[in-house]
């Protein structure tokens, strides 16, 4: 390149600017007022030195979330209000240092998560990071953990490979997994009489290795498997498919599906009067799409579920107060979200130290119990290994009071929920 | 039994009767998208936007003033025209000089903004609606049941459709639109008040979308995101029908429900593809679509 | 514009370089090089809506393939990153030539209906490709090293990103302002006549093609690489229509505007998802809306137009 003509330049602003020839003068300025948006909007601000024990004297819980997307309504403003919470119940402060929230809606888009995540952890001083959903931008910001060495306690995402191919010793992965929530239905619904399977799965990861997971544990149960059919995600109609399934004569209809699928899969299944003679077994479906389709359609449907509203005392007023103030009740995802922030808070204060280490280190020695948990414990791979509960949908008779959905139908002991450790392919449990 | 590549001819019947109710949607939809962009010569991206409106608004109906379907069948199409007519004069009236794409990225993006203030009022996982009491049980068709309510939505699609065709073919109104799309002016000088024909279009096109959301309500997940996903699909079958061509929506619309019906069966991964296949493939062989006229 | 205008050019796009060598000692430089990509791809789309008049609503396609080739071959063939994006590049224009090959006679909304099928067509590919991971994308990606250069410090990769965006849009530059640029400004403004003087408008538009698609894929390579993962959202339509509100918003057919566009999009979207939640999309909505009603330029544009009215209007309207 030739050497820069300073003098000219200068020469040529004054020409320019004396002529006129406001064209020239405007591009310098655009180009000024450009490099300087690009830079100030870009201004991190650098992070304190650790105080204390205590880094940056505050314990700051990031709720990374899709506020705005398919999983909002079982995720979103909700993670925020059961954080909140759990901040709240435990007193506002930890190790008389104060306790601070912040959030991000990272709109799908693994980009924005890890982007934010990476920004909490290197400029913002966030500490710890819950709910997680939406599996790639789950999978994504726990890498960035790994590399920030910050903790990352996932209870939105389902997919198990946080704690097999992608597990890292930061991650926690606190709800359901695929092979959990189909497991335990599968499981359940075999001893139950239902022997015979056909299953309805989304095409997409989530879907196959929920419906391989289920197949296997139904065949060991001593069930059969007599057929699958993969459709699109979001796909718009259902009938086909629910009608493939009908013809196939199974006992049980396993829909490996979640949301809006899972949804239109049952309004079909309804309106076709396949749930009739069929039984439906919703391997992912939250108390919110069963409110969302009414108990006309979804009746006598066998369900998988970490948590339940009304199961007894604590429960009950745990959501009677996030029905409050989020209008609607708790999913799993936030009774877990509300779980994992009052779990870490108790390591921190057990601990005296908000280094992610130690943290780490006591929240897999210490027995979890909450509204959520009962004698949890978090494995070496990252799993958080509770109990999960099989429930059938009341008929509109049964039901008496607003939201009264679920009975109970069984438990099953968390050991046998989740996949075993030996079955793990973690490098961190390797032997 | 017979069977057709290892499936049952009875499921295989079944299958295209299903084929053929999606079938409908898809005509009902792009005969919207049809005739305005043939009026208009605008590319309506929030289409599925007011599909979307036309199943919300029946559940207000139903859940806010106790309005029942049949009811909301009239109602529902008609404020959402309402609501067309008001798009139409505050927005896409400024297009119609500049480049058609500026009228595919406007309404691209009030695409964005109302299914956005829908998901921030009514959330994503869906509204209850069932079939109205007259609707329950099935046909039986001999090779499968049919839900009446199926029954039902085909037979007001295709009324639908033919008797908008014939309007559009046959009548003296028609015959001024066609007249319009072909030359403003003209229509103009003989004393036709053109922009009002516009209007009125547009919100004819944005009521049948309408239309489709209440039809669509009872049998499907009302959520303020079901538009999204259909609406590519449906913008497919108007490029392969040709554009703005009125029987070439309908009966593209009609077929691709059956081959897609036929893909559930066969490949049911790929349901949601073949049409995009489809379309490519006719492409490169009648650049104009199937019904089109190149121009 | 005598010659001291060209001088104040070169002083501005000297401004932007230093601005870019400093930017990561004050900004956040993964931010920064997630605003590069983004802003090396709108320029890339630019050359084909903005110079050549064609509405491509599928690049994201390109985006898409070219991150997921150079991930893949990164990852499991063990490429190093530079042969990696070398490769995604490659696929990306070969794919473009495939796909401009099959579109490139069709025009206005058919081209964009087109694009939009096509670029359907590759995200199931990559939904069904057993290597892709699904939804769950691939991830853990290894940044790898570069003439002894850590990629795995930020700001290592920045430079290096930032080297790949400058030539990116040093080409884009030289090729708008060569003969064969203003063949094409000549097709988007009036084709007949194009045709008439003698051109092969085809042979130009399915260079211009290949050419925005390669670009894009060097924008996808080098994100690849950034952030470590490739997922199904970059292969989404959503993506395609991101790409042309950058452009829109920035101003279509001026140089810098696209840049201008990315960074502020880019940093709307960082901005936005901490502040109003679920208002994202109604917002980036509205910003569609504005533009094409009031700002069809944009902001470069409009910024331009200004000036130049101002310039002339003391001596004469025109």
């Amino acid at each position: 390149m030739r050497p820069v003509p300073v003098r000219s330049m200068l020469r040529a602003f004054r020409l320019a600017w004396v002529n006129g020839e406001w064209v020239s003068v405007a591009w310098v300025g655009v180009l000024w007022t450009g490099t300087f948006l690009c830079c100030l909007t870009a201004v991190g601000h650098s992070q304190s030195k650790p105080a204390g024990k205590i880094s940056g004297g505050v314990v700051k819980i990031g709720v990374l979330t899709d506020m705005s997307g398919v999983y909002s309504d079982n995720t979103g403003q909700g993670s925020i209000v059961a954080a909140q919470m759990a901040i709240d119940d435990f007193g506002g402060k930890v190790l008389g240092y104060p306790i601070e929230l912040v959030s991000a809606d990272h709109q799908n888009k693994p980009d924005i998560g890890a982007n934010k995540a990476r920004e909490w952890f290197d400029t913002q001083g966030v500490d710890v990071i819950v709910d997680g959903v939406n599996s790639a931008v789950a999978i994504a910001s726990s890498k960035v953990a790994n590399e920030k060495q910050r903790i990352l306690i996932v209870s939105g995402a389902g997919s198990i490979r946080l704690t097999n191919e992608d597990c890292n010793p930061y991650t926690i992965h606190y709800a359901y997994d695929t092979y959990a929530t189909g497991g335990a239905t599968g499981r359940a619904i075999v001893q139950h009489g239902g022997t015979t399977w056909f299953f309805v799965a989304a095409d997409y990861t989530f879907g196959h290795s929920m419906q391989e997971d289920t197949a296997k544990v139904v065949r060991a149960a001593g069930g059969q498997v007599l057929g699958s059919v993969f459709h699109p995600l979001n796909a718009s109609d259902f009938s086909s498919y629910m009608l493939q399934a009908q013809s196939s004569g199974a006992k049980v209809i396993g829909l490996a599906n979640a949301g809006g699928d899972t949804i239109n899969a049952i309004k079909a299944a309804s309106e076709f009067g396949i749930n009739k003679k069929q039984m439906l077994a919703g391997l992912l479906v939250m108390i919110n799409d069963i409110h969302a389709l009414g108990l006309q359609a979804t009746q006598g449907m066998f369900i998988a579920d970490g948590f339940y509203w009304d199961m007894n005392d604590e429960t009950r007023k745990f959501s009677k107060t996030f029905l409050a103030k989020a209008k609607k009740m708790p999913s799993m995802i936030h009774a877990a979200v509300y779980s994992s922030t009052l779990q870490y808070l108790k390591a921190v204060q057990a601990t005296g130290t908000d280094a992610a280490d130690a943290v780490v280190k006591k929240l897999k020695e210490m027995s979890l119990d909450d509204v959520f948990v009962k004698h949890g414990r978090i494995r070496g791979d990252g799993r958080m290994v509770h109990d999960y509960y099989l429930f059938q949908v009341k008929s509109p008779s049964e039901s008496k009071y607003p939201w009264d959905y679920y009975k109970l139908i069984g438990t099953v002991p968390g050991d046998q929920a989740f996949q075993p450790l030996s079955e793990s392919r973690c490098a961190l449990v390797k032997k | 039994m017979t069977q057709i590549f290892g499936v049952p001819t009875v499921a295989l019947y079944a299958q295209l009767v299903l084929g053929l109710v999606n079938g409908c949607f898809y005509a009902i939809l792009s005969l919207g998208l049809a005739l305005i962009f043939g009026m208009l010569n605008i590319t309506n991206f929030a289409h599925g936007a007011f599909y979307m409106m036309g199943a919300v608004f029946s559940w207000i109906a139903l859940a806010h003033f106790g309005i029942g379907y049949w009811w909301a069948l009239l109602l529902a199409p008609l404020l959402v025209a309402v609501l067309g007519i008001v798009v139409e004069r505050t927005l896409l009236q400024w297009l119609y000089k500049v480049d058609s794409l500026y009228g595919l990225l406007l309404t691209f993006g009030l695409a964005l903004v109302i299914e956005g203030l829908f998901r921030y009022r009514y959330g994503v996982s869906g509204l209850p609606y069932s079939p109205p009491e007259s609707f329950q049980g099935a046909l039986n068709l001999g090779f499968m049941f049919l839900p009446k309510y199926r029954a039902w939505v085909v037979l007001v699609s295709l009324v639908t459709c033919f008797s908008t065709w014939f309007v559009i073919e046959w009548t003296p109104l028609g015959a001024y639109l066609r007249a319009a799309t072909e030359n403003p002016k003209l229509v103009q000088a003989f004393g036709i008040n053109v922009p009002v024909m516009i209007t009125l279009t547009y919100a004819a096109g944005i009521g049948l979308a309408g239309l489709a959301g209440v039809l669509a309500a009872p049998a499907t997940q009302i959520s303020p995101l079901m538009g999204t996903n259909l609406i590519i699909v449906v913008f497919a079958v108007v490029v392969i029908g040709g554009m703005g061509s009125i029987l070439g929506s309908i009966s593209t619309g009609l077929g691709l429900g059956l081959i897609e019906g036929l893909t559930k069966v066969y490949y049911p991964q790929a349901s949601d593809t073949v049409v995009f296949l489809i379309m490519a493939l006719v492409l490169l062989v009648r650049p104009a679509g199937l019904f089109g006229k190149e121009r | 514009m005598g010659k001291h205008a060209s001088t104040l050019r070169i002083a501005g796009y000297l401004l932007l370089l230093v601005a870019g060598i400093v930017a990561p000692f004050i900004g956040y430089p993964v931010f920064l090089m997630k605003a590069l990509c983004f802003a090396l791809f709108a320029c890339a789309f630019n050359l084909l809506l903005g110079y050549t008049g064609l509405l491509s609503f599928g690049h994201a396609a390109f985006f898409a393939t070219a991150a997921y080739v150079t991930g893949y071959v990164i990852k499991v063939k063990g490429f190093s990153p530079l042969l990696g994006i070398l490769a995604g590049t490659l696929v990306a224009l070969a794919l473009g030539f495939v796909f401009g090959s099959l579109v490139i006679r069709r025009q206005g909304i058919y081209f964009a209906m087109i694009t939009l099928a096509l670029s359907q067509l590759v995200y199931f590919l990559f939904l069904e490709a057993p290597f892709t991971g699904g939804e769950d994308g691939l991830q853990a990606i290894p940044r790898g090293h570069i003439l002894g250069l850590d990629l795995q410090q930020d700001r290592s990769l920045y430079y290096v990103v930032f080297t790949i965006f400058v030539l990116g849009f040093l080409l884009i530059r030289r090729t708008i302002h060569s003969p064969f640029g203003q063949v094409l400004k000549a097709i988007r403004e009036n084709e007949q006549r194009a045709i008439s003087l003698g051109y092969d408008v085809n042979r130009y538009k399915i260079l211009a093609f290949v050419l925005s698609s390669g670009l894009a894929g060097l924008a996808g390579s080098t994100k690849a690489i950034v952030f470590t993962f490739v997922t199904l959202t970059d292969a989404d339509w959503h993506t395609s229509g991101e790409v042309v509100l950058m452009t829109l918003l920035g101003g279509m057919g001026t140089v810098l505007g696209p840049i201008v566009g990315a960074v502020s999009i880019v940093t709307l979207e960082n901005k936005l998802a901490d502040k109003v939640g679920s208002f994202v999309t109604v917002i980036m909505g509205a910003i569609f809306i504005v533009c094409v009603l009031l700002f069809r330029k944009g902001i470069v544009g409009e910024a331009m137009a200004f000036f130049r009215r101002r310039a002339v209007s003391p001596s004469s309207e025109r």
